[in-house]
């Protein structure tokens, strides 16, 4: 039976924020002085007219010593070394992939960056660069670790372990990067049934934990048997769950996502969408991670 | 087993907001939005002389303007998209009982009402062609059309009196008025209100105009893949049968609405 839901539009008054946690943040719009302090060197985001300090993007001001930059809440994902990132493939080239990660430029990921199925460790010969295509094909989703970064900002991506690499059956979400917390790891395997890998570019793989880990793939196997529909049920959940706590501009992590989760048991998975079912929920979240910090 | 990524079920829409009489110097308008999709619709009326094979009717014009989407559609980009939705309106709309357009007809020959919509596609996010057909019903059913008298001089010249109560219109009835439902073909089944990620991996699909009867009024398959027969009498079940309960809800928010009247505070765009 097809369910169809209208509504009138209402006014939606933000949520209370809770009281700032470190103290108070100097929010700046595009237009806004930050000082008049001419003693500052300018940095990123800013701009300097008539003596005065002027924000050019929407975001937070960070100030190291002499240097005042803004940190805008909503830009393109800016790599540093060590960051997990999920990405798609869009281009094969003569020896290296182009992968799209949300970024300026598209990521970059040599040939002699990944590991071969097999795990095997050998110098790529000509062979393996007609073969590129058989391992990586443009559309496919990977996992990788930042390498380095090029003089122009592109990211050299690679996968030389085995947690990464091609990523099978799963739902993707993009979120702002700025929403993704940096933490010691970001493979999660979520107690309730499916695990995440939170992306510091802001892509979001939620997929059904493999039964046993197989170490002799390399992360090239691609299991496409259909996945039961318990484990979909999961997925689907976790995914609205991700896209309610980025409405409300909520950080994601694996705990975020798990009181969300809890929190959302008792509604249908559909209904989490709805803005008043969201904003239950989210409610609910904030406050238990709010208890949980003491 | 009727599970999609979001949840929903292959027959379920997005939640829908509706909202008429956003535009103030239209004579109708209507903003509806499908979580990520936004569609603005403002109707016109305005005298024109009647086509010359219906002297006695009024008649509709479509225009959809898709500009203010993405950097791609801008210019002469959206033109191709736009065209296309608005030979699909026409399609739509070519049928006979859809809109009475007899009571839009002043004088035969000579005069009549046109209707002038236009379709402003301010933020594409999958399945345009049913939030626009439920924008167009919702705003045909807000627009207020000033009643106009024919006086008659001795030398035979015509002219036209528009009343001067502002609150003297006619409405049009929009119960036969068909609304769009899309079909999309992913994999062996077909799903309602497809997202931009659902709408990538179909590759045909199946557009139904669906009165609130339960009529079909025009069919029109899009998409680069094929379909199977059998599968296409199974989308027009399921496209009337989503169609009706589509009707059925556009229909009671569109009477609550009027019956809120002006107590219901206005949303518009800044909400």
């Amino acid at each position: 039976m097809a369910a169809v839901t209208m509504r009138l539009p209402a006014v939606r008054a933000p949520l209370d924020s809770s009281t700032p946690r470190g103290g108070e943040k100097h929010l700046v719009a595009p237009g806004d002085t930050i000082t008049t302090d001419t003693g500052y060197m300018r940095g990123h985001g800013t701009y300097v007219e008539d003596d005065k300090l002027i924000a050019s993007v929407a975001g937070v001001v960070e100030r190291v010593n002499k240097l005042v930059c803004v940190r805008a809440l909503k830009a393109r994902y800016n790599g540093e070394i060590g960051d997990i990132v999920v990405g798609r493939i869009t281009e094969v080239q003569q020896k290296r992939w182009k992968v799209e990660t949300n970024s300026r430029l598209d990521s970059v990921l040599l040939l002699s960056s990944i590991n071969l199925p097999g795990g095997e460790l050998r110098r790529k010969s000509a062979e393996d660069e007609l073969a590129m295509r058989d391992y990586l094909q443009e559309g496919d989703l990977i996992s990788a670790e930042v390498q380095s970064i090029f003089s122009d900002g592109a990211v050299s991506l690679h996968t030389r372990s085995l947690k990464y690499g091609k990523l099978a059956q799963g739902v993707l979400v993009q979120v702002s990067p700025s929403l993704v917390k940096r933490q010691k790891t970001h493979f999660h395997d979520l107690p309730c049934g499916a695990s995440v890998i939170l992306g510091n570019n802001g892509f979001i793989w939620i997929y059904p934990t493999p039964e046993q880990k197989d170490d002799e793939a390399g992360g090239y196997s691609t299991n496409l048997e259909p996945v039961p529909l318990s484990d979909r049920e999961v997925i689907s959940r976790l995914r609205n769950c991700i896209v309610a706590l980025v409405t409300h501009k909520m950080m994601l992590f694996d705990t975020s996502i798990l009181y969300c989760y809890e929190a959302s048991l008792p509604h249908q998975i559909k209904d989490i969408l709805k803005p008043e079912v969201t904003e239950e929920v989210v409610l609910e979240t904030r406050q238990r991670l709010l208890d949980l910090e003491g | 087993e009727d599970l999609r990524v979001d949840g929903r079920g292959c027959e379920d829409y997005r939640c829908a907001e509706v909202e008429t009489d956003v535009v103030s110097n239209t004579s109708g308008s209507a903003r509806v939005k499908l979580v990520e999709t936004d569609i603005l619709v403002g109707i016109k009326a305005e005298m024109g002389t009647p086509k010359l094979e219906k002297p006695d009717e009024g008649y509709l014009e479509f225009f959809v303007d898709c500009s203010s989407n993405s950097p791609e559609l801008e210019g002469r980009g959206g033109e191709e998209l736009g065209t296309d939705i608005a030979n699909t309106l026409y399609r739509v709309f070519s049928c006979e009982n859809s809109v009475d357009l007899k009571s839009l007809c002043i004088n035969p020959k000579e005069h009549c009402w046109v209707l002038y919509v236009d379709v402003l596609l301010l933020e594409c996010g999958g399945n345009i062609f049913d939030a626009i057909s439920i924008a167009v019903k919702a705003a045909l059913f807000n627009t207020r059309i000033p009643k106009v008298r024919v006086l008659e001089d001795e030398e035979g010249t015509k002219e036209i009196e528009l009343s001067d109560d502002p609150y003297d219109c006619i409405r049009l009835s929009v119960d036969e008025v068909p609304c769009i439902v899309t079909l999309s073909k992913i994999g062996y089944r077909h799903v309602v209100d497809a997202t931009l990620q659902e709408e990538a991996c179909s590759l045909a699909s199946l557009l139904i105009s669906v009165t609130s009867k339960g009529a079909i009024t025009s069919m029109k398959k899009v998409g680069k893949g094929s379909l199977d027969p059998e599968s296409i009498f199974e989308m027009m079940e399921t496209g009337q049968r989503v169609g009706k309960s589509l009707h059925i809800a556009l229909q009671k928010i569109l009477d609550e609405e009027e019956r809120l009247g002006t107590s219901r505070p206005k949303v518009g765009f800044l909400g």
